[in-house]
C-alpha cells in the first residue's frame, strides 16, 4: 500500500475529492431544478483518479479531458465559479456559457476541454505534444479518456503515432468499465487494455483508480518518463462511476450489487478512514474540511445565479477571429 | 516565368518553410515520396523528415494532431492525399477545428492549414472522385479556398498560413499540370476572402471555381463565337462567399449560370443560386441556371465519365440557351 506521507499533502488530495464530489453533488440537484440543462455528466466515484493525477502534473503540462470533466478542470485551477457559470450557461462561465457542462475550456491553465466525441481530445493532446518537441519545450501532454474510447480508432492512430515520434504524451485511461451502457466485455475482444497499450511498444501499467495515492505515485513516475524525452506512457486506472452516465440515464444495465461492491471501494470514504487510522484525522476534522468545501460550493452557486447572460446579439461572436487577413 | 500549377504549390511551400520556423508540412507520403501529386518533391531533401513529416495511414490522428499542434503554438500545414480520404478526419475538422474558437468563448485559435486534392477526370472511379467542397463550405469556423489559377497556387498558402483560423484548401487534382505564366514578383497582395472576374461580359454572369474555372473560360470563348459575350467569375474562396463580386456582375448582365462539378442536390451552386434570389430577385431577366455533376458515384469508363460532370459543351449549351431566353 501507498505511503501515506506528509499530513498537509494527504489532507490536500481528500479535500480536491470532496471539491469535486460536492460541486457535482449540487450540479446534479440544480439539475432537477432546472438551472442546468443539457447534457451532465458526473464523476462522482472516480475522483481519485482526476486527484491523484492532478497533483503529479506540473502547472505548465497540456491537459485534454472528456465529457466527464468538471473534476479535471477544477483541479487544474479552473475556478469552481467560472465551471458552475458555464453549467449554469452564464458569460462568466469559463467557455462564456457556450460550451456547458462537456466543455469547459481555459487557455491559462492549457486546460483543452472538455470533449463531447470520444476519443476526440487524443490527437489534439499528440499534437499538443508535437507542437512541445518541435519547439523544444519540456512539457507532458495529459490524455484522459475512458476505456469507451480505445475501441475508437482516434486511440490506435493516436498512441501509434506517439510511440513513433517519441511524443510527451501521456496517456490516462479512466477504465469504469462501461462505454455508457455497454460493458467493456460486450464490447471488445481484447479486454486487457494494458496489452493494447503495449502492443504500440507503449510502456503500460493498471493502478487502482480507487486509491488516490496509488494514482499519483504511477501518475509521477509516469510523468517522469514522458518528460525526460523518453516517449509516452499508459495508464489504466480501475475505477467505477457511481451515478449514472448522465442525466438520461435509468441506469438498467448494471448490477445493484455490483454498484454496492465498488460504492464499497469509493475513494473519499476509504481515503478517509485511513487518514483517521493513522491519526491524521479526526471526524471533527473531517466535517470542517468538508463544511468549508460545501461553502465554496455555495459561494459558486450564488456567482452562477448572479453572473448575466451572454446577450444574444454576441451570437456570432468568435466564429472567426477579427483579425483574419 | 513559365511554370506550373504543381510547381507553383511547391514554391508557396519552400517561402513558407524558409520563412516561419514554425511551418511544418505534414502527411500520407508527403516526404519521402515526394507527395502523391509530387507538389512537395525535393522538400524532403532541403527540410528534413522533422519539417516534412511522412504520416501513417490515420487521416483522423494526423489530422487532428495538426489541429493540437496549431493549438500549441505551430503553423502545421496538413495535406490530405484527397478529398475522398479526408471523410475519416472530417470528425476533427468539423468538431474541433471549427468549433473550437466558439465553443471556448474565444479562446482558442487553430491556425492550421489543410490541403487536399479534389475533383474528377481521370478515370479513377467513384471513390477517389469526389468533389465535396460544398460540404466544406458549409460549416461556420473554418475559410474553404479553391486556387485555380497558378497565381492564386503561388499566392493563397501565405495569407492561409497567417490567418488565425482553420483554413481548408482544394487543389483541382486536372490543375496540377496546367502551365503559364507566372511573374516571380508579384507573390505578394493575394488576398483569400475576395472572388475575381476572369473574364467580362455583357450578357451573362458564369460563376465557377476549382477545376472548372478552365472549362468555363474555354466555354466562354466558345460562346463569344456565336456573339454571347459572356463574364466568368471564379470565386476562389468558397467561404466566405463574396457575394458582393458575383451581385455586382449580375447587375451588369442580369443572367447567371453556375458550374459546379459538386452534385447539384444541396450543392454550392444551389447556395449561390439561393443568394441571388434572395438579394437580387429583381435583376434577374431569366431563371439561374445550375450546370452541376450528374447525381451518381462518378463511373469509371472514359465516356461514362465524361457524361457524368460538366463540360465544356454542356456549358455552351445552358448558357446559350439562358442568353437566349425572354
Amino acid at each position: 500500500m501507498t505511503e501515506l506521507g506528509d499530513r498537509a499533502e494527504a489532507l490536500t488530495l481528500l479535500v480536491d475529492m470532496l471539491r469535486i464530489r460536492r460541486m457535482e453533488e449540487k450540479a446534479a440537484e440544480l439539475y432537477g431544478a432546472g438551472k442546468i440543462r443539457g447534457f451532465l455528466h458526473l464523476y462522482i466515484g472516480e475522483e481519485a483518479v482526476a486527484v491523484g493525477a492532478a497533483h503529479a502534473l506540473a502547472p505548465d503540462d497540456n491537459v485534454a479531458a472528456t465529457y466527464r470533466e468538471h473534476g479535471h478542470a477544477l483541479l487544474r485551477g479552473v475556478p469552481m465559479n467560472a465551471i458552475m457559470a458555464e453549467m449554469f450557461g452564464k458569460r462568466d462561465g469559463c467557455s462564456r456559457g457556450r460550451g456547458g457542462s462537456m466543455h469547459l475550456f481555459d487557455r491559462a491553465r492549457r486546460f483543452f476541454g472538455g470533449n463531447a466525441i470520444v476519443g476526440g481530445g487524443l490527437p489534439l493532446a499528440a499534437g499538443l505534444a508535437l507542437a512541445d518537441k518541435l519547439q523544444g519545450v519540456a512539457r507532458v501532454s495529459a490524455s484522459f479518456f475512458g476505456e469507451g474510447a480505445m475501441a475508437e480508432g482516434a486511440f490506435h492512430e493516436t498512441i501509434n503515432l506517439a510511440a513513433l515520434w517519441r511524443l510527451p504524451v501521456l496517456f490516462l485511461c479512466e477504465n469504469n468499465l462501461y462505454a455508457m451502457g455497454t460493458a467493456l466485455a460486450r464490447s471488445e475482444s481484447q479486454t486487457d487494455l494494458c496489452a493494447k497499450a503495449a502492443s504500440y511498444q507503449v510502456p503500460a501499467l493498471r493502478v487502482d483508480g480507487m486509491d488516490v495515492l496509488a494514482v499519483r505515485e504511477a501518475t509521477r513516475a509516469a510523468a517522469q518518463h514522458v518528460r525526460a524525452g523518453n516517449g509516452p506512457y499508459f495508464i489504466e486506472f480501475q475505477t467505477y462511476r457511481f451515478r449514472a452516465h448522465s442525466m438520461f440515464d435509468p441506469d438498467l444495465y448494471r448490477d445493484k450489487a455490483e454498484i454496492e461492491a465498488w460504492k464499497k471501494r469509493g475513494p473519499i470514504h476509504t481515503f478517509s478512514a485511513r487518514l483517521k487510522q493513522a491519526q491524521m484525522l479526526t471526524e471533527e476534522q473531517f466535517l470542517a474540511l468538508d463544511a468549508e468545501v460545501a461553502r465554496e460550493v455555495q459561494a459558486s452557486v450564488e456567482y452562477a445565479e448572479a453572473s448575466e447572460w451572454e446577450p444574444a446579439a454576441d451570437l456570432l461572436r468568435d466564429v472567426m477571429s477579427p483579425h483574419a487577413p | 516565368m513559365k511554370t506550373s500549377y504543381r510547381d507553383a504549390l511547391r514554391e508557396a511551400l519552400r517561402e513558407a518553410l524558409d520563412n516561419d520556423p514554425r511551418v511544418f508540412l505534414m502527411g500520407e507520403d508527403a516526404g519521402k515520396y515526394g507527395g502523391t501529386y509530387a507538389v512537395s518533391k525535393g522538400l524532403f531533401d532541403e527540410f528534413g523528415p522533422e519539417r516534412i513529416r511522412d504520416a501513417p495511414l490515420s487521416e483522423l490522428g494526423f489530422v487532428g494532431m495538426g489541429i493540437g499542434a496549431a493549438l500549441g503554438g505551430m503553423r502545421p500545414i496538413v495535406e490530405v492525399m484527397t478529398v475522398n480520404f479526408s471523410l475519416l478526419p472530417l470528425d476533427q475538422i468539423v468538431n474541433t477545428a471549427a468549433t473550437l474558437r466558439h465553443m471556448s468563448g474565444g479562446q482558442f485559435s487553430v491556425p492550421v492549414v489543410i490541403r487536399m486534392a479534389t475533383g474528377a477526370g481521370r478515370q479513377v472511379a467513384a471513390q477517389h472522385s469526389h468533389s465535396l467542397e460544398g460540404w466544406f463550405a458549409h460549416i461556420p469556423g473554418i475559410t474553404v479556398l479553391a486556387p485555380a489559377t497558378i497565381a492564386d497556387a503561388r499566392g493563397m498558402l501565405a495569407p492561409a498560413l497567417a490567418d488565425p483560423d482553420p483554413v481548408v484548401i482544394f487543389e483541382h487534382a486536372l490543375l496540377y499540370n496546367m502551365e503559364g505564366e507566372l511573374d516571380p514578383h508579384d507573390t505578394a497582395g493575394c488576398d483569400i476572402r475576395s472572388a475575381a472576374v476572369r473574364r467580362t461580359g455583357r450578357d451573362l454572369t458564369m460563376v465557377t471555381y476549382g477545376g472548372s474555372l478552365p472549362k468555363t473560360l474555354l466555354a466562354a470563348e466558345q460562346l463569344a463565337l456565336q456573339g454571347i459575350d459572356a463574364e466568368v467569375i471564379d470565386l476562389r474562396v468558397l467561404r466566405p462567399l463574396d457575394t458582393v463580386t458575383i451581385l455586382a456582375s449580375l447587375r451588369r448582365t442580369h443572367r447567371v449560370l453556375v458550374v459546379d462539378e459538386g452534385w447539384k442536390t444541396g450543392s454550392l451552386a444551389a447556395e449561390i443560386v439561393a443568394g441571388i434570389v434572395e438579394q437580387a430577385f429583381y435583376e434577374l431577366d431569366a431563371a439561374p441556371v445550375r450546370v452541376c455533376s450528374a447525381e451518381v458515384p462518378i463511373p469509371y469508363a472514359r465516356h461514362m465519365e465524361e457524361a457524368a460532370l460538366p463540360q465544356v459543351a454542356t456549358i455552351v449549351a445552358a448558357a446559350a440557351r439562358l442568353a437566349a431566353r425572354t
